[in-house]
């Protein structure tokens, strides 16, 4: 095995384009368990913890440019306003000390369907950053997930960043498992309202081969809130629509039974947690537009 | 290949680390300080816990080649240059948080960060600071006791 270590980034590109088979490794936190079992011998291992713009992020316009490597603890602290679906589910990662190391860069390279930060990605409605010393492309988060553990990079491509647009409206992240802590998600749901563009969007974690979008779900909510001018009227989503949303969700899952639980546990706890993060996300939508409407005019 | 870091303040170098080697194994097998335990090798225990550069981390999912120039801190240096053991330790003792002792390690470390970040910690924050650190023996309660008291303690000294 090779230890690469280069010192910026563009000794990354030119390394990764020299050995298209290095292994990237930023945490650490999946690399080195499948290392320390064995289950991984790469011939080179590609360190990216010199590189130090991948642990920065910039926020100045309605995005929020992610460094790969910034840690979830950073993002927890540091990004809950901008990006508050992703701050939640980084909060539900692991523990402290693989939050101060992992990040989701690591999880995108990783791409498992049990990803905490992938609802949230495709919910945010995010776009990754993947860069080689042939140029950068920017792969929309729908198109990344390709099958199980498979994602949308090329051989000689890294993760530069990920690129998700600064909350326009509440988010939420719900996960079940057995414990609060140190735990890979039974199935996650996160959700996004898009009160600019009077849309919700959704994401699905460890329902299906790779983390989705209940798209159904959303078209139907999203038709329902217009119809019924909710997004202007601030009422609240009356429980049949709330339903149906739950069911949507459900229904767009494809779990499998496993030692974590089985398919319809999944599809009971998705449909569950949908009605839920709704009711929350909707009723911290309806505060504000009270808020806004209570205010004396200038 | 040829890794050097800082433990505990003192520069150490290790030859002839395989690149696939842990921080973990390095510090116990190649550095002469087996403080940091090794229980589970995939970062879900915590008895590996040291600082990198500060920050609390599994030193087995650390590359070894990670840590080069870099600032690690072991169990090994919590306690003063004179042996005497400090705030954490003590309180670990004196409130009977050790059984077999093989998670306490991890375990001091995790507090001792801690009790710096936050001096008057809830009780929410000492669960959620050591979640990641399992112990099979204690049952946490007299854990949680000695952190509870090393940052009573703490309070008084100031
Ligand atoms: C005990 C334990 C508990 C865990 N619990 C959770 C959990 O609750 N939720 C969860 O989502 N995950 C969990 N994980 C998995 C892991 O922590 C996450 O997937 C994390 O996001 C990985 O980030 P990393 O930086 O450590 O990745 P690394 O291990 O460094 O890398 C992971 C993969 O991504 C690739 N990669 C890394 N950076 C880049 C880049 N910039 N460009 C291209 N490829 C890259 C690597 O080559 C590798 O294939 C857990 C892991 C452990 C050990
Ligand atoms: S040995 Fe590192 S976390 Fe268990
Ligand atoms: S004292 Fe034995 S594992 Fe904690």
């Amino acid at each position: 095995m090779d230890f690469l270590r280069p010192a910026s980034w563009q000794e990354a590109l030119a390394a990764k384009a020299e050995h298209p088979a290095a292994v990237p490794i930023a945490g650490g936190t999946d690399v080195m368990v499948e290392i320390n079992f064995d289950h991984r011998r790469p011939e080179y291992l590609l360190d990216l913890n010199r590189i130090g713009e991948l642990e920065e992020w910039e926020a100045d316009g309605d995005t929020v440019r992610l460094g790969a490597s910034v840690p979830y603890t950073r993002i927890m602290e540091g990004l809950r306003a901008e990006l508050p679906g992703l701050a939640l589910a980084a909060h539900t990662v692991a523990s402290p000390q693989i939050r101060n190391r992992g990040g989701v860069g690591g999880n995108l390279g990783t791409a498992s369907p049990a990803g905490d930060a992938h609802p949230a990605l495709l919910a945010g409605g995010g776009a990754v950053e993947a860069e080689s010393v042939r140029g950068t492309r920017m792969i929309p988060i729908d198109d990344f997930y390709l099958g199980v553990k498979r994602n949308a990079l090329a051989p000689d491509e890294l993760i530069r960043a990920v690129h998700l647009k600064k909350a326009t409206g509440p988010q939420q992240f719900s996960k079940v498992g057995t414990r609060n802590a140190m735990v890979i998600a039974v199935c996650a749901f996160g959700i996004a309202l898009h009160p600019d563009l009077r849309t919700v969007r959704t994401g699905i974690g460890s329902a299906a081969p790779t983390p989705i979008r209940a798209t159904t779900a959303e078209e139907f909510l999203t038709a329902a809130l217009e119809e019924g001018g909710f997004w202007d009227n601030g009422k609240a989503v009356p429980p049949s629509v709330a339903r149906q949303f739950a069911d949507l969700v459900a229904g767009a899952a494809n779990p499998i039974d496993d030692v974590r639980g089985t398919a319809s546990y999944r599809r009971h706890a998705l449909a569950v947690m949908a009605r839920r993060t709704l009711g929350w996300t909707w009723e911290q939508y309806r505060g504000k537009q009270q808020d806004e409407r209570n205010q004396p005019c200038a | 290949m040829r890794v050097t870091f800082t433990v505990n303040g003192r520069r150490q170098e290790a030859d002839d680390v395989w690149e696939g080697e842990s921080l973990l194994y390095v510090l116990r097998e190649r550095m002469g300080l087996p403080g940091s335990k090794n229980a589970c090798e995939q970062g879900e225990c915590g008895s590996c816990t040291v600082r990198l550069d500060g920050v609390p981390v599994c030193s087995c999912l650390v590359a070894a080649g990670q840590a080069e120039g870099r600032e690690v801190v072991t169990v090994e240096g919590l306690a003063g240059k004179d042996g005497r053991l400090s705030t954490v330790q003590q309180a670990f003792v004196d409130a009977g948080a050790v059984q077999c002792g093989f998670c306490t390690p991890g375990l001091l470390v995790a507090a001792d960060e801690l009790l710096e970040r936050t001096p008057e910690p809830s009780d929410g924050d000492i669960r959620e600071a050591l979640s990641g650190n399992l112990c099979r023996c204690t049952g946490y309660e007299k854990i949680l006791d000695a952190v509870r008291l090393a940052a009573a303690r703490t309070g008084e000294a100031v």
